[in-house]
């Protein structure tokens, strides 16, 4: 157990994989960085460090810095996962699925039911999502709902460190195609990790506070900003049970549920823009299948309907925050009484 | 290398085993028997088993979506792939895939894909397994000329050469992107093209089986080698539409017939090796004759054959959910 | 500062400790206290207990109020004699919080470590308190850890070196446990022994870990000073299965809740963060099949495989058996018909945890075996 980042923890996670697993190999733009050129190997190790080192300990053979190509490497990493590897691709920015829409949704996603069950697809696709880096509108994006809508798919949102690394390991061992959506506002985040490696099942959610009188489910690092906002209700003497569902497919619907059903209100925060998101994706389950349960409208925190801005002045007021938080909850509250 | 006598027959008895299956389907589609839409290889089959007659379990191809005849020459069970087509449980992909997915992976058959340009990157990440694992195998796309102006078609030309994967890209120039002529859509050429990627690039008679087989044995045997990857230009025809119900009105009067009565590949080959006393007539005649009995049960088996179950449909969507 | 002023602090209870919610006081400004009373409750994120005075004197201020948090080693009280006045313990009380600074070396001063006890075998561990040549050595039960003694190492180690081990197949220390019998982890506990120079230590184990002590007891008499068992496997066959196989089994920290509360008598004590800890421990790599395999090895067919009772008579050391009269895991009444030469002590109101549930007399008990 030691201190751990959040893009260590990533690190360490692929990189005890890679050494359990000789058919683990990494791929992806700059993953190393370097390649070819006159200065430094391993250069980058990813665009934002996550890989650092792992070239240097599991040589350019299984570290694969990759041409400027997401369509044909993440078709190539969906190929070798049908072959028998078990990449690890990285999508540097979510924003970029654009270009290999088909490879993902297409390919990797159908190639089990289409094939009548007799294909294995152990893909798994690292991704840069979220907004607050004034990184504008095609280098923001959360799109997670886009790749929960489709059957096939795995998708897991990893909110602190030590999520980081157990669902970045189960996905690794999982033979199914897994995207992990990493924050890129977290990866400096630290706490305690374990060294050893462990995998968390996908789809238990974790309740990380247990209160009485509204329940938040929140996705990815929206479950910190839910946390915040239960710890300083609690001086109101509002208590909130907080629900990260850690990955979007397959969802926790039984905790969605259960906790939903004790307090009987429910707010969902979810950093993309709010149509068709986990927010309305979850309302939905809810008052589908608890209505009566409800002592309250449900109410949603997420990002409003327009692109990520630019200009930090707009991109503030994008971002979910504790403070809407609160405000939902205290309204939730209101309505209630 | 050579072909022996068991090799040409064998490769005479594919080639006849997909014109005959293909016939079949045209046919049973045209009777309402078969569902969705089907796009048939009568008229290519010496490219698939030009090519594929190099090829065992370990080297993966991945198909387009006139994929029956490399199903048939990669060794998948035609009694299964009729199945398929018609979506019976039996199917090789219990009636979920269709004609345009089907697919054996225990065969090195990655799939048909009802995607254009959707092969070309899985090859390059099959390729990758053969060289990471050192399988020795290698790894071919088959393409058509309409996926060759994709821009995963040019990626993957790209990344296969950068990575020296084992990879071979067989473009199939049959003439027409569905209704749009290659003449008119494909700027420059596919063999200059792979040549500014640093690949070696040739063009070759798809109607003619030997010749494809050589410049096929030639690019297999560079890849096996490490020498990386290659493109195969295979020009050809395709006798019925791009799809079953096309009416064809955009080629050329006597286009197909021409082609049919001067340079069927069936007739080339059973000319070339009559002719050259590789073997006799009435050899071929049995395979013909075999195959067309074959083919008339698989039709049967596959009409007689249940549908998949309710309880079919949500399974194999994942490994483990 | 005067030195007839006395400051009680926040404890630290167990490693992740780094504040405490003073629950209630349990006296009254003004109130002569004596050292070892309970005098408040305390609770920390991981569990809630009596605290303990630790001086006698006159309590004369609260500075820390009920339902107040402070971080470990701020000042929960002020005692001072009668004749110091109010307006010195104000100044004793404002100087304290003008110099109190988190210190997080102070607030987390020991850390587990590790020793290899065969190549690629290591054995974590926490030791505490000045050397001794005969160290109380804690030996946890089924699925527990070096943190189960939280409330009993470090308030020990003020008079004794203590050492607190993950047993193979726990915490940090190694997955691997061989053939998984009970013997075998005596072993390799005797191997960390060997490997820590500890040539004879006081004995302190729970369950399993009682199971374990005694079997090294008899095996190594020589390295033995004192045994105290609590709740120990080995003297009856009755042992609820529920319990063990729900520990294995439960991923979910609801579910798993139900599970762990059969540990103790009182439930209200047990937060989510120990059982979140319990969760983690079970997801890293090697704990289920060692779990599993220590399951049916010593508790096949849903019975305890050891009979270690007999061994009582071949004991040298002082032993002494503690037990909670509603264990739900192991029966007290495996307490029973015992050789009289031991020392027996059943807590009423007590679960599978006398050393959590009933901390300060248990410690005590350990205090004097340990003394002789």
């Amino acid at each position: 157990m030691s201190v751990k980042s959040y893009r260590q923890a990533l690190n360490e996670a692929i990189y005890q994989e890679m050494e359990r697993d000789e058919r683990v190999v990494v791929m992806g733009e700059d993953i190393a960085g370097g390649m070819g050129a006159p200065g430094e190997d391993d250069a980058w190790g990813g665009v934002l460090g996550v890989t650092k080192g792992l070239m240097p300990k599991f040589g350019r053979d299984r570290v694969l810095d990759t041409p400027i190509s997401e369509s044909a490497f993440i078709g190539c990493a969906a190929g070798a996962a049908a072959t028998g590897l078990r990449p690890v691709a990285e999508l540097m920015f979510v924003d970029f699925m654009g270009v290999c829409f088909d490879q993902i949704f297409n390919q990797a996603a159908k190639f089990r039911y289409m094939f009548g069950g007799k294909a294995v697809t152990p893909l798994v696709i690292r991704t840069m999502y979220g907004a607050g880096f004034r990184a504008a509108s095609q280098h923001s994006q959360c799109l997670y709902p886009l790749f929960t809508h489709i059957p096939g798919l795995k998708v897991a949102l990893p909110s602190n460190a030590y999520e980081a690394k157990g669902l970045m390991t189960q996905a690794i061992r999982d033979d199914d195609p897994v995207v992990i959506f990493e924050h890129k506002a977290m990866y400096d985040e630290e706490m305690e990790v374990p060294d050893e490696a462990y995998g968390i099942p996908f789809g238990e959610a974790n309740v990380t506070r247990e209160g009485d009188d509204v329940t938040l489910v929140a996705f990815g690092r929206m479950v910190n900003l839910a946390n915040e906002a239960a710890d300083s209700l609690k001086a109101s003497g509002i208590t909130c049970t907080v629900v990260d569902p850690r990955t979007t497919s397959p969802l926790d619907t039984e905790t969605i549920l259960e906790t939903v059903s004790e307090t009987g209100r429910l707010v969902v925060i979810d950093e993309a823009h709010p149509r068709c998101n986990m927010a309305t994706d979850v309302s939905a389950l809810v008052s589908q299948e608890i209505f009566s349960d409800l002592k309250a409208p449900v109410k949603m925190v997420t990002a409003p309907h327009c692109p990520v801005p630019f200009s930090p002045a707009l991109e503030d007021l994008y971002i979910p925050s504790t403070a809407k938080i609160e405000a939902a909850v205290r309204e939730v509250l209101g309505k209630g009484h | 290398m050579q072909l022996n006598r068991d090799d040409l027959k064998e490769a005479y008895r594919r080639m006849c085993l997909i014109r005959e299956f293909e016939d079949k389907v045209h046919d049973e589609f045209a009777a309402g028997n078969i569902p969705g839409f089907v796009h048939l290889y009568a008229g290519e089959e010496a490219s698939a088993v030009g090519v594929c007659m190099h090829l065992e379990d370990r080297d993966a191809i991945a198909s387009t979506h006139r994929g029956h005849g490399h199903c048939i020459a990669k060794g998948c069970d035609a009694e299964g792939m009729m199945s398929e087509i018609y979506g019976k449980k039996d199917g090789l992909c219990g009636g979920k895939g269709g004609s345009m997915h089907i697919a054996d992976l225990s065969k090195g058959m990655l799939g048909a894909n009802g995607i254009v340009g959707g092969g070309p990157p899985l090859i390059c990440g099959a390729a990758l397994t053969a060289k990471t694992l050192k399988t020795g195998g290698v790894a071919i796309a088959f393409l058509g000329d309409g996926a060759s102006n994709q821009g995963t078609t040019l990626e993957s030309y790209n990344l296969a050469k950068v990575w020296n994967l084992p990879a071979i890209f067989v473009v199939e120039d049959n003439g027409y992107a569905e209704s749009t002529a290659s003449a008119w859509s494909v700027a420059g050429t596919q063999t200059k093209r792979a040549e500014g990627f640093g690949m070696s690039g040739v063009e070759v008679d798809g109607h003619d089986f030997f010749a494809v087989w050589e410049v096929a044995r030639e690019a297999i045997e560079r890849a096996r080698g490490g020498e990386g990857p290659s493109l195969i230009h295979v020009k050809l025809n395709r006798y019925y539409g791009h799809f079953e119900g096309d009416a064809i009105t955009y080629k050329g009067e006597d286009e197909i017939d021409k082609i049919k009565a001067t340079k069927d590949c069936l007739n080339l080959f059973k000319q070339r090796v009559v002719e050259t006393s590789l073997l006799e007539s009435d050899e071929l005649s049995e395979i013909e004759g075999n195959v067309k009995s074959y083919i008339d049960q698989c039709a049967a088996t596959a009409t007689s054959a249940s549908p998949p179950a309710e309880a079919d449909l949500m399974t194999d969507v994942y490994v483990k959910y | 500062m005067s030195g007839n002023i006395e400051p009680i602090l926040m404890p630290k209870w167990g490693l992740a400790m780094e504040e405490g919610m003073l629950v209630e006081w349990q006296v009254e400004e003004g109130d002569a206290i004596e050292k070892g009373q309970e005098i408040a409750d305390i609770e920390t994120t991981k569990i809630t207990n009596a605290f303990e005075s630790p001086l006698t004197g006159q309590l004369r201020r609260f500075v820390t109020m009920d339902g107040e948090t402070v971080p470990v080693g701020f000042l929960l009280a002020v005692c001072a004699e009668e004749d110091v006045d109010d307006a010195t313990i104000d100044g004793f009380v404002r100087d304290f919080k003008d110099n109190f600074v988190l210190d997080e070396a102070a607030a987390g001063a020991a850390e587990p470590e590790t020793v290899e006890i065969q190549p690629g075998q290591s054995i974590r561990y926490m030791t505490m308190g000045s050397d001794s040549d005969e160290p109380i050595l804690f030996v946890h039960g089924f699925g527990g850890g070096f943190d189960n003694w939280m409330l009993n190492q470090e308030a020990l180690s003020e008079d004794f070196q203590t050492y607190a081990v993950d047993l193979p197949g726990h915490g940090g220390s190694t997955k691997q446990i061989g053939d998984g019998e009970l013997a075998t982890l005596t072993d390799m506990l005797q191997s960390f022994m060997s490997a820590m120079k500890i040539g004879r230590a006081h004995l302190v184990g729970h369950s399993m870990g009682g199971g374990i002590a005694l079997d090294l007891a008899t095996r190594y008499p020589d390295q033995v000073a004192s045994l105290s068992l609590i709740a120990p496997v080995g003297f009856g066959p009755d042992i609820n299965m529920e319990y063990i196989d729900g520990f294995i089994t439960q991923t979910r920290a609801r579910k798993l809740r139900a599970v762990i509360e059969l540990l103790v008598d009182d439930p209200t004590g047990i937060s989510p963060d120990m059982i979140e800890d319990i969760i983690k421990y079970k997801r890293l790599d090697g704990v289920g099949p060692a779990l599993e395999l220590l399951r049916d090895k010593n508790m096949p067919a849903g019975q305890q495989a050891s009979a270690l009772k007999d061994r009582l008579d071949d004991l040298v050391a002082p032993t002494q058996i503690i037990w909670g009269r509603n264990d739900r895991i192991i029966p007290a009444s495996h307490a029973e018909g015992l050789p009289d030469r031991l020392k027996i002590q059943i807590y009423d109101d007590t679960g599978h945890m006398p050393h959590m549930e009933r901390a300060n007399e248990v410690n005590a008990l350990i205090s004097a075996i340990v003394k002789g």
